[in-house]
């Protein structure tokens, strides 16, 4: 059963205005439990507007989106419930903080689907661990910490509802490699321990090919390229056709075959391009 | 939804309403105001609609545009209209009634002379942009200084104030999606419950509009902004020919409504 299904989806801004836009143009795909998905595109390609769809935030001009095999669109009370199965982490969401103590923001969103002061607990402390907020943190004010601390409260506060798909739009923009790094881990270990769906919005291609099983890149409004690292970084030209960098490693790679050295195989991480020269200086010494 | 408020908002264009000085509209709807209040009788209602439609059809702004801004005043208008209808003196309607001829004429003026006001200012923020307009605001002001009033300070308030108001109801907007998105209910519930729902979307605007105005504060010292003493402009105001034509007419404009007014029409 595919956790998220979407259907010749199409969507429009300011309808009817001089205004008006598409931003999503006939989208058809399927995202099945569990899979860790980046979602690659320009800025204005449609990536914050597609995944906006997928909690039912936006509503489709045309197309339907299915979680768990329901139209979410099909009733008031399903477009609220899917709010509690797909998490939504926006973009800069320390801004969004504003409860006094660190605690209390982070137990917003159970307290919103009605859980037991205990159940609240339980699951504050959980998407604590998982999102890197130390339990000391708890009693402070959320606006006196850094940066990096703020966002991973505010992922936490998402997690805390223990969403089965959990999407993330830029969830490293901004903050310091160190600080990327860290929530980037929390990510992928926090999928590994509850085995849910995580997508992650980004522009950041090392990262992508590091973390994501699957890539989904967005052009103009349409869905132009989906598979897994090998396959979308097997075009390295294709990708900067469209305006987007390619992994350093894969840019290394393209500039070798410039030079005449072919490593014949999609390299998208630096232990793949480490492994292709090494098999090729092998080759050369034989 | 919040998108479609069209306070302070300017549709860019290029017809003689557009082109006019900022300090000449400005007086000019000064004048517009007052003699829409010195209107009596049905005369000179006539002339002043007829003012404004010429002046609406000059600036190429689609009518459309100018009703959508009297949305938010509908219930304004029909109140005054109603209390207007029931609460005159004069000869029924249909005798017995509450209701008199002299209510209905009163409520049809009342009607016409709050739509004639706001569609008349709502004229000259659609023609002006609000940099011109604060501009011309200051100039027109600036006598005002020698009695220590900061001129210069509060017109560049009002031009960051008009200049954020987009933005702010960008973020808004976009607070209020995140808070939905941990299951924050605006739409139901009581109004204190509702009004209670609000405050995870107003802490954090509060947030960062505070974290904004510092920032703005700072970049507009870092370009050596220290208030208006020895300030000067790129765009300098000059005042046309049809600028002084207009005020001409506008001056004339109000003496006529006034001799109206005189003769009880």
């Amino acid at each position: 059963m595919a956790d998220i299904k979407v259907v010749n989806l199409s969507h429009s801004y300011s309808i009817g205005t001089p205004f008006e836009k598409k931003a999503l143009d006939n989208i058809s795909l399927e995202i099945p439990h569990g899979q860790m998905v980046g979602l690659l595109g320009h800025t204005g390609s449609g990536k914050s507007s597609l995944v906006q769809h997928f909690n039912a935030l936006l509503q489709p001009t045309a197309g339907q989106v299915y979680v768990g095999g329901v139209d979410i669109n099909s009733s008031k009370i399903t477009r609220r419930d899917v709010k509690h199965q797909v998490g939504l982490v926006f973009q800069y969401p320390e801004y969004q903080l504003f409860e006094e103590t660190v605690y209390k923001d982070i137990a917003f969103g159970p307290q919103n689907m009605g859980l037991s002061s205990s159940e609240i607990d339980e699951r504050v402390r959980e998407a604590a661990g998982f999102a890197g907020v130390s339990e000391d943190l708890f009693e402070k004010s959320p606006l006196e910490l850094s940066g990096g601390q703020k966002r991973r409260i505010a992922i936490a506060g998402v997690i805390a509802m223990r969403p089965g798909v959990l999407i993330l739009d830029e969830p490293t923009a901004g903050l310091d490699p160190e600080g990327s790094r860290l929530i980037l881990q929390n990510l992928c270990s926090y999928r590994r321990s509850t085995g849910s769906t995580v997508i992650i919005v980004s522009h950041n291609m090392d990262d992508m090919a590091r973390i994501a099983e699957r890539l989904i890149v967005l052009a103009n409004a349409a869905l132009v390229m989906d598979g897994t690292p090998e396959e979308v970084f097997s075009e390295p030209e294709k990708i900067r056709a469209l305006g987007l960098n390619v992994p350093q490693s894969t840019q290394i790679a393209l500039a070798l075959k410039e030079k005449g050295i072919d490593l014949r195989e999609p390299v998208f991480t630096h232990e793949l391009l480490l492994n292709a020269i090494l098999r090729i200086k092998e080759a050369a010494v034989c | 939804m919040l998108k479609d408020i069209t306070l302070g908002q300017y549709f860019p264009g290029d017809t003689i309403v557009h082109r006019l000085d900022p300090r000449t509209k400005l007086i000019l709807v000064v004048l517009y105001i007052i003699a829409l209040f010195q209107a009596e009788g049905w005369v000179s209602y006539a002339v002043v609609l007829a003012v404004s439609v010429l002046c609406m059809l000059l600036s190429h702004i689609r009518p459309k545009n100018l009703f959508r801004g009297l949305k938010p005043m509908l219930i304004i208008i029909t109140l005054t209209a109603l209390l207007n209808i029931f609460y005159t003196d004069g000869t029924p309607v249909v005798p017995g009634w509450i209701i008199t001829w002299e209510g209905i004429a009163r409520a049809v003026k009342m009607i016409l002379r709050i739509v004639l006001l706001i569609t008349g200012t709502f004229l000259l923020t659609y023609t002006t942009s609000p940099i011109a307009l604060t501009d011309g605001l200051e100039m027109l002001l600036s006598p005002l200084k020698k009695w220590k009033v900061p001129v210069h300070e509060m017109t560049m308030m009002m031009s960051m104030a008009l200049r954020f108001i987009p933005t702010l109801i960008e973020e808004t907007d976009k607070i209020m999606s995140a808070q939905r998105a941990r299951g924050a209910d605006f739409e139901t519930g009581s109004l204190v419950r509702r009004a209670t729902a609000l405050i995870p979307v107003l802490v954090p605007l509060f947030v960062s509009s505070f974290r904004r105005a510092d920032e703005l504060a700072v970049a507009m010292e870092c370009r050596c902004y220290h208030g208006g003493e020895g300030r000067t402009r790129m765009k300098q105001l000059v005042m046309s020919s049809a600028d002084h034509v207009a005020l001409l007419l506008g001056v004339l404009f109000l003496a006529g409504i006034i001799v109206l007014k005189l003769l009880g029409l």
